[in-house]
């Protein structure tokens, strides 16, 4: 990725917002804290965090909905505090879409056209070519009451793209969709944003929605930034054993375990903790590793296990469908050291 | 609703207030209505057609139609920048300037009239302006009175919209009057029309202010239907106008009751209120003006109370031990002050416990059809009185309640009853839609672990809804300390009101009639607006909104 080449577009300098904490007005919480990233141009950057973190402050800062208490928001090199939202020349998309009640999907995707005047040819055009793009192409004329919930977000989506936004800001823009839909969209939403060539920040609580769409991540938690990068960096190499948790990482394993696990798996041996994925254990006649089998549940792909490992304690693993593994009984494990990721030591 | 059990345990609920209504308000009004048809013994709608075709009746119609139109046009236009900045800013006073604007509302229209009367007097504060006794004035009483209910109606509408879909389209590159335009003021227009339509039924019935203000040159057919039953005897006439009156507001609340179909559910705001920025500054400005306006005449009602003969002392208030100038009055006038507390309490305790039971009613959400319909025509009836005549129903109350199978003439129950009866739709918009907003889920979970009916009304309901409760006591006690349209054909000159009171002093000659007429006022004024500012402590969004 040609991270380095493009010119930064988004910059945040020690961004910190402070509300005032529910019911009174003396006391303050720090929603977010001194929080300092930047978003070359042309890329997705994942706002990734429980809820509750901050993220959609941030979110609502960089859209100049809220104001910083202090630090500066920058697009291009210039300063944004000035700038009312509708100058920004972004655009945001919201969890539910948002879409104008009143409106029919073709006149909420020529909406910000019409705010700036443009023929009407063009904007009939134009949203055509918007509502292909999105995969709704004879949906012009609903209103947006009829649809579903996918279909509104797409919608919401080609609107957001209609004037070519200089930033793209979703808020959990799949977050309400049901599974089989939300990774199926996360898909075209990577695709459509690749072909338009936008620049977007994506704010969300569900890291795999981040890893379908997103070139870059930022984790965020209570109101900090505690590690950004490329996705796959992020990934590897998570800053600590709470983040490596939320990345989906199933367990973490620290001091002697961690040691008595990397010896089993090979040489190499340094002290450090150990984030291991479900499918990192996995039950096998050769494996280095004994232990007994705690609990056993079959899923259509493999049977998921947890398993009291020798000298290590509670884990989860995998065993293949076809395995005998009844509760109670022995059996040997191997680690596959490429679905672990190394932890700085606490 | 599911079981037999509770069909009929709903239809038992609502027994209670339907008969009341029946009986206190229906039977009342067709009484009086049906009294202009048999005049005569015999049924003979002639004398009533006949009165659509005199001239008076003619221009009272008018001047109805088009000052409830002006009245109505101006609030909007008042009210909705105050809506704005009271409802989605969050800034010191605000509750306090909440709890002022809401005062007029409840003032006593005898009042309000006398003040508007002082203020535009030759010799008023306002004198140069020259609009004593014109129509104008009688229009700027109208807004004085309902920019509450816009403020209140599209505020609370207003509140709850989705702040997202503004930022949305200003993220979009809308510039702020823009997203006013294309989504902000689509999405308040049932709001508006909801508080407009009520706006002009009030308007349209007006009676307190016409009367004191309209003086022999303006009537609406309100006052027309006072003038005809009191001075003229000309029962035909005054039930032709009734008849007239029923039709129009019927009309209307059907029309009100589609625009509330519309507004949403939840009367919560979910967004932080923001602070105020500079771009505000024309919204504070507006809020003051109308403040302003609002806050004017009840000012002046104060100083004038305090001059007695060109100098400043409290001789009015004394005065009001005694009967007044030429014994205008049967007792003295403090008199009408305690029996107007003890009609409020009765008249409240009686609103509260019927509104109650029939805000619980009508926030059902039952699944059949058929079910829908009956709470559907529920909510309906109990919005009548806030349109029908005030008069009409005192009168009404006059003439069939004082013979058997009811005979209530000597009754002291007569007053709070009829009040009662004004304020109950009050009370029930109230209540209802708070607990309208609770997820019936909660009452389904706090059933399924265990808890009767009753247990889950305490354990649900209450706890939502005592706020909303205790804010529509004081608001029907404020509103029954005022009351005067039915009350002023019930009360006896010899056990008055303090609204009746008043009427009585300013219709009699004498400086110091008209003092203490000043000093009784200031004195209604003050315990309603006590009573409104207690309540806006409450924080209940849908008090006063329609």
């Amino acid at each position: 990725m040609a991270a380095d080449a493009a010119p930064v577009a988004l910059e945040l300098h020690h961004v910190t917002v402070r509300f005032p904490a529910p019911g009174t007005e003396a006391r303050e919480t720090v929603a977010v804290d001194d929080v300092s990233l930047a978003l070359p141009e042309g890329q997705v950057l994942a706002v990734l965090g429980p809820s509750g973190c901050g993220k959609s402050t941030l979110l609502r800062v960089i859209a100049g909905l809220e104001e910083p208490a202090s630090g500066r928001v920058c697009f291009g090199g210039r300063d944004l505090r000035q700038l009312p939202t509708h100058r920004r020349g972004f655009a945001l998309m919201f969890q539910d879409g948002q879409l104008f009640p009143h409106q029919t999907v073709a006149r909420n995707v020529g909406y910000p056209l019409r705010l700036r005047r443009r023929p009407r040819a063009e904007i009939e055009a134009r949203t055509i070519e918007l509502l292909e793009l999105v995969g709704l192409p004879s949906y012009g004329d609903r209103m947006p009451g009829t649809l579903s919930g996918g279909e509104r977000q797409r919608v919401a989506l080609a609107r957001a793209l209609a004037v070519d936004p200089r930033l793209l800001l979703l808020d959990e823009p799949l977050s309400a969709l049901d599974r089989g839909l939300r990774e199926r969209l996360a898909g075209e939403l990577h695709g459509i944003l690749a072909a338009a060539g936008t620049t977007a920040l994506l704010v969300t609580h569900d890291q795999e929605e981040a890893f379908a769409v997103a070139d870059r991540m930022a984790v965020m938690r209570a109101g900090r930034v505690v590690q950004e990068g490329e996705v796959a960096a992020v990934w590897q190499r998570p800053a600590d054993a709470w983040t490596a948790r939320f990345l989906g990482y199933a367990s973490v394993v620290t001091g002697a375990a961690a040691a008595a696990l990397r010896r089993a798996a090979g040489p190499d041996a340094a002290g450090q903790s150990l984030a291991l994925r479900r499918s990192a254990l996995r039950v096998d006649a050769a494996g280095p590793l004994g232990a007994r089998v705690l609990t056993a549940r079959v899923t259509p792909e493999q049977i998921r296990l947890t398993l009291d490992v020798d000298g290590v304690g509670a884990l989860d693993a995998v065993a293949e469908p076809h395995e005998d593994v009844p509760v109670g009984s022995r059996v040997r494990v191997a680690l596959d050291l490429s679905r672990t990721a190394p932890l700085p030591s606490p | 609703m599911t079981t037999v059990r509770a069909r009929v345990g709903y239809l038992l609920l609502a027994a209670l207030p339907v008969a009341v209504l029946g009986l206190f308000f229906v039977y009342p009004v067709v009484g009086m209505v049906a009294r202009g048809f048999w005049a005569g013994g015999s049924f003979d709608p002639g004398p009533v057609l006949a009165t659509f075709d005199r001239s008076v009746v003619h221009s009272a119609l008018w001047f109805t139609l088009w000052s409830a139109a002006a009245g109505t046009a101006g609030s909007v236009l008042l009210g909705v920048p105050v809506a704005w900045a009271l409802h989605r800013l969050r800034f010191p006073g605000r509750d306090t300037v909440r709890a002022l604007v809401m005062v007029p509302f409840v003032l006593p229209t005898v009042v309000v009239g006398v003040a508007f009367r002082q203020l535009l007097a030759a010799s008023g504060p306002l004198g140069f302006l020259h609009l004593d006794g014109s129509a104008t004035a009688i229009i700027a009483a109208l807004v004085f009175f309902n920019v509450a209910v816009v403020v209140r109606t599209v505020g609370a509408f207003w509140a709850g919209l989705d702040p997202r879909q503004a930022q949305a389209a200003a993220a979009l590159g809308a510039t702020p009057w823009q997203v006013f335009r294309t989504v902000t003021l689509p999405a308040l227009v049932p709001g508006i029309v909801s508080a407009a339509s009520v706006v002009f039924l009030f308007c349209a019935t007006a009676f307190g202010v016409v009367l004191v203000m309209g003086g022999l040159r303006y009537a609406n057919v309100e006052t027309e239907i006072y003038l005809l039953t009191t001075q003229e005897l000309d029962l035909a006439g005054a039930a032709a106008l009734s008849v007239l009156q029923v039709a129009v507001i019927t009309v209307l609340l059907l029309l009100s009751a589609r625009a509330h179909r519309d507004a949403p559910a939840a009367v919560r705001s979910v967004e932080r209120m923001r602070r105020p920025r500079v771009g505000d500054a024309a919204a504070f400005a507006w809020t003051a003006l109308v403040l302003a306006f609002l806050m004017a005449p009840v000012a002046d009602l104060v100083v004038a109370s305090l001059r007695v003969g060109g100098r400043w002392g409290l001789g009015n208030y004394r005065a009001l031990g005694s009967t007044g100038e030429r014994n205008a009055l049967l007792v003295p006038a403090w008199v009408g002050l305690l029996n107007s507390l003890e009609i409020a309490l009765g008249a409240t305790a009686i609103a509260l416990v019927l509104g109650t039971l029939v805000a619980y009613l009508v926030s059902r959400r039952p699944r059949r059809v058929g079910a829908r319909r009956v709470v559907g025509v529920l909510d309906g009836a109990f919005m009548l009185p806030l349109g029908v005549s005030a008069v009409t129903l005192g009168f009404g109350f006059l003439i069939t309640l004082d013979h058997p199978p009811i005979d209530l003439r000597t009754s002291p129950a007569l007053i709070p009853i009829a009040q009662a009866m004004v304020a109950l739709p009050l009370v029930v918009r109230t209540v209802a839609p708070v607990l309208r907003s609770v997820d019936p889920r909660q009452r389904q979970a706090a059933s399924s672990l265990g808890a009767g009916p009753l247990r889950v009304l305490l354990a649900v309901d209450l706890p939502h809804a005592w706020r909303a409760l205790l804010a529509a006591t004081g608001f029907t006690f404020a509103v029954s300390l005022g009351e005067f349209g039915a009350t002023s054909f019930l009360a006896r000159d010899d056990n008055p009101t303090l609204p009746v009171v008043i009427y009585r002093l300013i219709g009699h000659p004498g400086n110091e009639n008209f003092g203490m007429a000043m000093a009784a006022s200031v004195l209604l004024a003050a315990a309603t607006i006590t009573v409104m500012l207690l309540v806006e402590r409450l924080r209940v969004g849908s008090m006063g909104a329609f």
